[in-house]
């Protein structure tokens, strides 16, 4: 996976990436990803590209349980969020739609908006294309990985008839 | 709840005790209960074990765990019910183990959201699964179908506050509740534990409010990531429920997975005046290993505000008194018990709401409002000028009966003030207890309750 950083403070919330008002009334994730990100950047729907990359600090995702905050996230196109921490139902909210959640300590210091980063799911392994450092990413479970793999909980179970931690 | 309804919730948890009592054997269950070296979420867990049963479960393994109780509401739940759909699920795997709450948006206000009731009430009637409207999730399963020894996990963040009855009771999203729902199952992580232990004599205008936000303040937002608070000391003892609850709801923002309290007597008199009985009393070993342990002596404390746009932003309301409001709001499953209710209206007998001010109450549950109105309390309120809504999350989470506008300043009792919570991304939440709420509508800015108490 290949695309552009943008970069994001500590404890970026959930009712930051998408407030209750939207998700109350759908759960359409077109609908949901006009509205991502909108109490720090109004624009941050239109401008983000496919296959970009959310980048940011501690605690991302803190707050309220909210599935559509990833689902939000991943309709905007971006393929990743890579930080240096999670909130735990973000984490699994995330891995469960098929959003890669990657905890990488030295994301925030190694990186500037816009830089080109690389990452290898299966090694583990973060590049910052636009300044050529290299950093590791915490290793996921083995179960974890493979409902990523699949694209997220409900394409492992369709796929295999079963839930990953059967 | 009518009293058919509250002697189906009580055999339904008998039932639940009985089938827990199938899985686990008596040997093991002991062992585990006696265990001096294991913390409280290290019992539960090891007994709610599914993936090697009868094995004792230390912090960070991962387990697959048996689920007592799921629910969801109308935030998670319809999204939930899709992916079901979606996984050509039919059936659930319990109908008696799920309970679906319609407390986010209550009564509706909108069509886009009434249609999503619609969608909640169908799936419980088709599946024969226990739905609930106008109460708020967590005070309605305090009030019918919290017992202690149990684990539970809810669609919702502040699921945590269950934890102030001893069970063990966490948040995941829709997706996940989905899974659980098709298979009675979930993957966890044993997580590992603070001890958070207030002692001393607690000042007056001082509350369990106060000391979960100075505690947030000091440890951080993320200062209990992943981890189990264990809430103890005699403070903690001498604590209500509701007190309790408000404790365990709160851990959640300083990113707790669990927020505890171990049944005690108090606890004891809360199930017995419902009828109810203990699944399993679980205590935390003597010689048990916590990744931390913060003692605070409360005599030193006072009454706390958490500033925008974080909920560990806290500073002494005297620190910020005179900042003026907009609204005051009491409700969210943080502080709109009866506790809290009684103590806004004997600050507000023969006072009145700032003129220019709002005071949104909105009560917990059903039954807080029932007592409330037959007990001259919400009498006293609306003398004073406040507006009662029938319960509700609404203004906590910003969809109704009092969203704030752009610039406006909100006082509130419940549990997050991050931007654009309650409405506008540009109006601004404080959070404070509920005296603290109440001394502030009074004023008309910010104020300590002190100045207020009789």
């Amino acid at each position: 996976m290949k695309g552009r950083a943008w970069k994001f403070s500590d404890n970026i919330d959930t009712d930051v990436i998408i407030p209750y008002k939207y998700k109350a009334r759908s759960i359409d994730p077109k609908e949901l990803a006009e509205h991502c990100m909108e109490g720090i950047d109004p624009e941050f729907s239109k401008r983000a590209k496919k296959g970009d990359f959310i980048v940011a600090g501690r605690n991302f995702g803190c707050g309220s349980s909210r599935e559509q905050a990833p689902v939000a996230i991943k309709a905007c196109g971006i393929s990743a969020v890579i930080a240096e921490s999670f909130a735990r139902i973000f984490y699994r909210n995330a891995i469960n739609i098929g959003l890669p959640a990657i905890v990488c300590e030295d994301i925030s210091k190694e990186t500037n908006e816009g830089d080109l980063i690389e990452l290898d799911l299966s090694e583990g392994v973060v590049k910052n294309l636009s300044t050529g450092k290299f950093m590791k990413a915490n290793k996921q479970p083995k179960f974890l990985e493979m409902m990523l793999k699949a694209g997220g909980l409900i394409e492992y179970y369709k796929k295999f008839r079963k839930f990953p931690w059967e | 709840m009518n009293k058919l309804a509250k002697s189906l919730s009580t055999i339904r948890i008998r039932v639940l005790i009985m089938q827990h009592m199938n899985m686990v054997s008596k040997d093991f269950q002991d062992k585990v209960l006696a265990d001096q070296g294991l913390t409280f979420s290290e019992k539960i867990l090891s007994l709610k074990r599914f993936d090697e049963p009868n094995k004792i479960a230390l912090a960070n393994d991962i387990i697959v765990a048996k689920v007592d109780l799921a629910m969801a509401h109308d935030g998670t739940a319809p999204l939930a019910i899709k992916v079901l759909e979606e996984l050509g699920i039919k059936k659930i795997w319990d109908s008696r183990k799920v309970i679906l709450h319609i407390d986010h948006t209550y009564p509706v206000s909108s069509e886009q959201i009434a249609n999503f009731h619609s969608i909640m009430r169908k799936f419980a009637m088709a599946q024969g699964c226990h739905i609930q409207e106008g109460n708020i999730c967590h005070q309605y399963m305090l009030e019918n179908f919290v017992v202690p020894g149990m684990l539970i996990i809810g669609a919702d963040s502040h699921t945590n506050t269950q934890g102030s009855l001893g069970a063990f009771a966490t948040g995941v999203g829709s997706t996940e509740m989905a899974a659980i729902w098709a298979s009675g199952k979930i993957w966890l992580k044993v997580p590992e534990s603070i001890k958070v232990v207030f002692n001393g004599k607690l000042p007056k205008g001082v509350y369990a409010k106060d000391l979960i936000l100075f505690t947030i303040g000091k440890i951080s937002c993320e200062g209990a990531s992943y981890k189990t608070i264990e809430f103890t000391g005699n403070i903690v003892k001498e604590f209500s429920i509701d007190s309790r609850a408000t404790l365990c709801n709160m851990s959640t923002e300083a990113g707790a997975k669990a927020g505890i309290i171990e049944m005690d007597n108090i606890t004891k008199e809360y199930l017995t005046s419902l009828r109810r009985e203990p699944m399993l009393e679980v205590h935390t070993g003597k010689e048990a290993i916590y990744d931390k342990i913060v003692e605070e002596d409360v005599e030193h404390m006072e009454p706390y505000v958490a500033l925008p746009h974080s909920v560990d932003n806290v500073k002494s309301v005297r620190e910020v008194e005179g900042i003026p409001i907009d609204q005051a709001f009491l409700g969210s499953c943080t502080n709109a018990r009866l506790e809290d209710l009684m103590i806004a209206a004997k600050m507000l007998k023969g006072r009145k709401v700032k003129e220019g001010v709002r005071l949104i109450v909105t009560p917990a549950s059903k039954s807080v409002y029932k007592y409330a109105l037959k007990n001259e309390i919400a009498n006293i309120l609306m003398e004073a000028g406040a507006s009662i809504t029938s319960p509700t999350c609404g203004a906590c989470v910003g969809t109704h009966c009092g969203v704030l506008g752009a610039n406006e300043v909100c006082i509130s009792s419940s549990n997050r003030n991050f931007i654009g919570r309650m409405g506008s991304r540009d109006s601004k939440v404080y959070l404070a207890s509920p005296a603290t709420v109440v001394a502030s509508a009074i004023k008309g800015a910010i104020a300590d309750p002190r100045d207020y108490l009789r």
